[in-house]
């Protein structure tokens, strides 16, 4: 279909792919009109569209104080993951990079197997090792926040690794030495602040990602912990028209954080490549080498949700 | 897996910088602690017998034998792969119309995948059920023009498939988008001018060209929908034979819990997981060198 439309001219072609994208887009958009208009209806029940409108819907979600604690829950679980995660993560890709450039090997590797696990899989082992015996923490957040350290790992590692490799951290370093900055002032005044715009990107991508997890949450911490992903599930069951509620109000949130981290994220891409247009070739390169790194969040965002 | 373990002692031998290692301490205690243990926790139980008295093979042997865990790979495997075929598919063709568009709506139009891409798992499965559930807006639709014989049902299999298919293509698509960057404008020139047709191109230039790519997205695919479990647990809770629903039952269901056996059918799953993404990045260090040398 595609190449019989080629030749009969670029106008055409142009309107069969705009074709295509409009056909898809109403496909990828319906489930999110159906949800809205769900929780925007007032009586619905054999009819193609609601019979009556009503915002009551979101005013009960602003009143129902278990949806308020459920989202505090979200925030504080996904809040101290991330801290900890940025302290931590940050220090030890930096100290890897520039002074023991032999084990990124080994880094690179325990910052991929995450992909390898899915969720499922990873909560049988953290069930097992910790429901009993000395660390017996199971059911607890604690829990829950290490698992999440470990979901949120690739992102963080790729984002502070990439950061350093845009702005070539060795030379950096020397550089800054060189001119009589210590150790750590080296980190602390050049190193840290080139960092900040892949761990922002990397921050939101993971925040997108443990506020939409489920899994992990539902295995580990199940009914003493009620995340704002349970309360959902939980919720369908009673009121379709609250969760459809608090469905939208979720995705709005993490719209918002997405939009800000591709912004956020084509500028930290785009930032160093000046000479890209009259070097066709390297510019496809880079290209090339920049938009899997865009995909990535795609992935990996797709990953965390699902698995 | 004991590579971490000596994380923090190695450098005390090889380097000089003893004080800068102490500050890795904190991230291998983490990575030892939640990533490293519990998967060596998960092996060891899944070659314990019921009673964990001894070890044995036993789980293994009832994962692969007994007809209804059987199918429960073998369901996975099947809508893993059928989702998969359609999500590649469409965003084949989705992909490159992307590359044809102008600038600024290509940016529009791949902000909208990406957010559609976070609408997964949970509020997915609730949307379908608002639209194909029981009183759902185009079952009701359907009805009304009484053609309810084709409005499908989504509690079943092929429900399950069209869920699975919807977070399958915004993904595929993010993920092809960059490989068709790998065809220059310029050979399709040089191809016309050698009197090769877009047939021809396609045939022996550009599908070659993008192939490792393809295969290497069809993976990413085949491997997301294998460890999905959200979105069919919030559809029907445990009712459908699948792998993760299974393992996650086995573990934490509500009735009997056979961690034994569950961590065995996981431990399958993570080794499916991990021989697809290897074969992934194969493909994609042979994609890479090929765009370097060419």
């Amino acid at each position: 279909m595609l190449k019989s439309n080629k030749p009969r001219g670029r106008r055409s072609a142009g309107r069969f792919h705009r074709i295509v994208w409009a056909i898809l887009i109403i496909y990828l958009v319906l489930p999110l009109v159906a949800t809205l208009l769900y929780a925007l209806a007032g009586n619905w029940q054999t009819t193609i569209l609601p019979e009556s409108w009503t915002l009551k819907w979101f005013q009960d979600l602003l009143h129902d104080s278990r949806f308020t604690e459920a989202f505090v829950r979200s925030i504080v679980v996904c809040g101290i993951s991330l801290i900890v995660s940025t302290a931590v993560m940050v220090p030890t890709v930096i100290i890897v990079v520039l002074e023991f450039p032999k084990w990124e090997k080994v880094l690179n590797m325990l910052a991929l197997i995450p992909y390898a696990v899915p969720g499922v899989v990873a909560a049988v082992g953290l069930i097992r090792l910790y429901s009993s015996g000395p660390l017996a923490i199971s059911g607890t957040i604690w829990l829950l926040c290490g698992a999440y350290f470990v979901v949120v790992l690739p992102f963080m590692y790729q984002g502070i690794r990439n950061s350093l490799r845009s702005v070539n951290a060795v030379m950096l370093q020397d550089a800054a030495m060189l001119l009589g900055a210590g150790r750590w002032q080296a980190f602390r005044y050049v190193l840290l602040p080139n960092v900040m715009p892949g761990l922002t990107v990397s921050l939101l991508l993971s925040f997108a990602v443990l506020f939409g997890e489920f899994v992990l949450a539902n295995l580990l911490v199940g009914g003493q912990y009620e995340t704002i992903q349970i309360y959902l599930y939980r919720r369908q069951g009673e009121s379709g028209h609250l969760s459809s509620a608090v469905s939208i109000t979720y995705f709005v949130l993490v719209a918002i954080i997405s939009g800000v981290m591709l912004r956020l994220g084509k500028r930290v891409l785009n930032a160093p490549s000046p000479a890209d247009d009259d070097k066709p070739a390297t510019g496809n390169k880079k290209g090339r080498g920049a938009s899997p790194g865009t995909a990535a969040p795609g992935i990996t965002l797709q990953g965390g949700q699902e698995s | 897996m004991s590579q971490p373990l000596t994380l923090a002692k190695k450098p005390a031998r090889r380097f000089r910088f003893k004080p800068v290692a102490l500050a890795l301490i904190p991230f291998a205690a983490l990575i030892v602690a939640f990533e490293v243990l519990p998967l060596i926790y998960l092996v060891m139980t899944s070659l314990l017998s019921d009673d964990e008295t001894h070890y044995t093979l036993a789980q293994y042997a009832t994962a692969l034998t007994s007809p209804y865990y059987l199918k429960a790979i073998t369901n996975s495997v099947t809508i893993s792969l059928g989702s998969s075929v359609i999500g590649l598919v469409v965003s084949l063709f989705a992909a490159y119309s992307l590359t044809k568009l102008s600038g600024a709506a290509r940016e529009r139009l791949l902000t909208i995948s990406n957010m559609s891409s976070n609408f997964a798992g949970v509020p997915l499965a609730f949307a379908y059920i608002i639209l194909l559930g029981n009183n759902g807006i185009f079952t009701i639709l359907l009805d009304s023009w009484g053609l309810d014989a084709f409005s499908p049902d989504l509690y079943s299999w092929t429900g399950l498939m069209l869920v699975y298919v919807y977070f399958q293509i915004p993904l595929a698509t993010l993920l092809l988008y960059p490989v068709y960057f790998g065809i220059s404008e310029q050979w399709k020139e040089a191809a016309a001018l050698l009197g090769a047709g877009s047939f021809a191109f396609w045939r022996k230039i550009g599908l070659p060209v993008i192939l490792p790519g393809l295969a290497g997205t069809f993976i990413i695919l085949f491997a997301n929908s294998m460890g999905a479990y959200a979105t069919a647990y919030a559809l029907v809770g445990g009712n459908f034979n699948l792998l993760a629903i299974r393992i996650g039952s086995l573990v934490a269901g509500d009735v009997v819990t056979k961690p034994q056996l569950g961590s065995a059918l996981a431990v399958l799953l993570g080794l499916m997981m991990m021989a697809a993404l290897a074969v992934n990045a194969r493909l994609m260090r042979g994609l890479r060198k090929e765009q370097t040398n060419g």
